[in-house]
């Protein structure tokens, strides 16, 4: 399916998702509480079939006071791409898992955790993934400090 | 709604569920992190009852060095650099996937000469790779034998590439707008000269291990993976194709020039260690098809179209794209809002999603095949931590 169809097909299953300009793939923006339906529609399906979650991750955009998260879906026997934009509140980055649909979310959205603090809702083990338990801090928020850091170049 | 978050402590300090007649007790075993068969720092903890894995824990995290937080503190040019320390065996492939994002986000162009030296070198270290994989897995097998045969004939594309780069491992040689250098006056004679070496030592690999019935019966039927789990778990490369998913982006979104080239993409039909085992092998042959194809038909050009610029301005917005590596589909993320560093870079590595399927691959074996089982996804632990 190309871009144009695509983003219609998923506009006709939820009609609140609008086109993310600035974009090199087909991305729409989701509102957090329809994700776990769309995501799951998307997977089942079959002129859509996106089987595989190729990549999960978190942008601070932190002049705009929030966190958007990207899904980005691959379609393995259809061979289109779809990526899914969430944004998100940063003093309260809260956003549903979706681990029931792509098992491989569960390690993605630990990393999103570990370095940014995304909380996600009914994760079954949310913790951090790469750095320490006890670790203070979201390395990969653009506001992160540590004793560690050099100057950041200007 | 309140978010609870987890400790690895408490991850592995759970109720016992054996459920044996034998009323056996479960504990807990620690695989690393020093531990020879990880191939690096990663340390599994393993739920253990008997000699039957009931869980398998990945901790990870040993070798993190935020290369994508020193990726938005560098230009792009700066940020091949870095990904080069993540799949060391496969550099190349790694410096492709960020230059394939600013080539196509920047809209530079490139030659037919670029390209067919990219692919040449790309499709020589994935046979560098394979090998050095087959050298380690015959070692955690239990044999030694196959590591030296492995590494000895690894040294001589070593070598073809210190004469045309100048580096074994870490080779920042494909960069935004073209390759670093030319190719060496000697190279296409190397090349074939190591092809003509390389292919009667495949039968000899072969008749080592491949056609040996204690390797067969070592392999087959352990660390089953469906293809249909294999895709969920976000397993790409041989690990997905040994499941039978005939995944590979060389032939669904052909890049470089391989497109040009005829070439098959081999798949297994059980997904277990045997398939895996049988398509890394064959992707060797696939890839001496490639190279032969294009060795003679190197064309002409420069190997820069102009003169690579320091810093790259790149229009804002997301980019994104992904490539094969030896290992699976490498994806570069490019968040840029029109600066010369990028406001965020992320790679999705095929090892970080391969690892993945260990706990379906172990889970109700038994430990002793828990070594073949990791082996044969072909891990590289730097490209899982980042």
């Amino acid at each position: 399916m190309d871009a144009p169809n695509l983003i219609a097909a998923v506009q006709a299953l939820q009609p609140d998702a609008t086109v993310r300009a600035q974009s090199d793939r087909p991305t729409l923006i989701v509102p957090a509480h329809a994700l776990v339906a769309l995501a799951t529609q998307l997977r089942d399906d079959p002129d859509l079939r996106f089987d595989l979650l190729e990549t999960h991750t978190a942008i601070d955009w932190l002049e705009e006071d929030r966190f958007e998260l990207l899904y980005l879906l691959t379609s393995v026997p259809h061979g289109h791409h779809l990526t899914l934009s969430v944004s998100i509140d940063r003093d309260a980055p809260l956003v549903p898992t979706v681990c029931q649909v792509w098992p491989i979310a569960e390690w993605l959205e630990r990393e999103a955790y570990d370095l940014f603090g995304i909380l996600y809702d009914d994760h079954p083990d949310l913790r951090r993934l790469f750095l320490e338990d006890d670790w203070v801090g979201f390395p990969l928020r653009k506001d992160y400090e540590d004793d560690f850091m050099l100057e950041r170049p200007e | 709604m309140s978010v609870h978050v987890s400790t690895l402590q408490a991850r592995i300090s759970g109720e016992s569920t054996a459920s044996s007649p034998l009323s056996t007790e479960e504990y807990f075993v620690n695989m690393g992190p020093q531990h020879p068969s990880t191939h690096g720092v990663l340390r599994l903890v393993l739920r253990l009852d008997g000699e039957t894995v009931r869980e398998v824990v990945p901790v990870l995290g040993y070798i993190h060095r935020g290369i994508e937080k020193m990726g938005e503190h560098g230009n792009y040019r700066q940020f091949v650099h870095l990904v080069d320390r993540m799949d060391y065996l496969s550099a190349l492939a790694n410096n492709w996937a960020v230059t394939m994002v600013v080539e196509k986000a920047a809209k530079m162009e490139t030659n037919e000469r670029i390209e067919a030296i990219r692919t040449l070198v790309c499709e020589l270290q994935r046979i560098q790779s394979h090998l050095l994989w087959w050298g380690v897995f015959g070692m955690d097998l239990g044999g030694f034998t196959p590591f030296f045969y492995g590494l000895r004939d690894r040294e001589q594309i070593c070598d073809i590439f210190e004469k045309t780069i100048g580096a074994r491992l870490t080779m920042n040689y494909i960069q935004p707008g073209g390759v670093m250098f030319d190719i060496h006056p000697e190279f296409v004679k190397d090349v074939k000269a190591f092809l003509s070496y390389l292919k009667p030592k495949l039968v000899e690999y072969d008749a080592l291990l491949t056609e040996n019935v204690i390797i067969q019966e070592r392999l087959r039927g352990i660390g089953r993976l469906s293809a249909a789990r294999a895709i969920a778990l976000g397993a790409t490369g041989p690990v997905l194709r040994a499941s039978g998913v005939a995944h590979d982006l060389r032939k669904s979104e052909p890049y470089g020039l391989y497109a040009q080239v005829d070439f098959d993409v081999p798949v297994g039909t059980d997904g277990d260690c045997w398939d895996r085992y049988w398509v890394r092998m064959e992707e060797i042959r696939q890839s001496i098809r490639i190279i032969e194809q294009l060795i003679d038909n190197i064309p002409e050009g420069k190997t820069f179209l102009v003169k690579p610029a320091a810093k790259i301005k790149v229009p804002a917005g997301i980019h994104y794209s992904h490539l094969e590596t030896a290992r699976g589909v490498l994806g570069v993320l490019l968040v840029s809002n029109g600066k010369e560093s990028p406001y965020r870079i992320h790679c999705r590595t095929p090892n970080f999603n391969n690892l993945w399927c260990i706990g379906e691959m172990a889970t109700g074996g038994r430990i002793g095949d828990l070594v073949a089982m990791l082996s044969s996804i072909d891990i590289v632990v730097p490209d899982i931590d980042r």
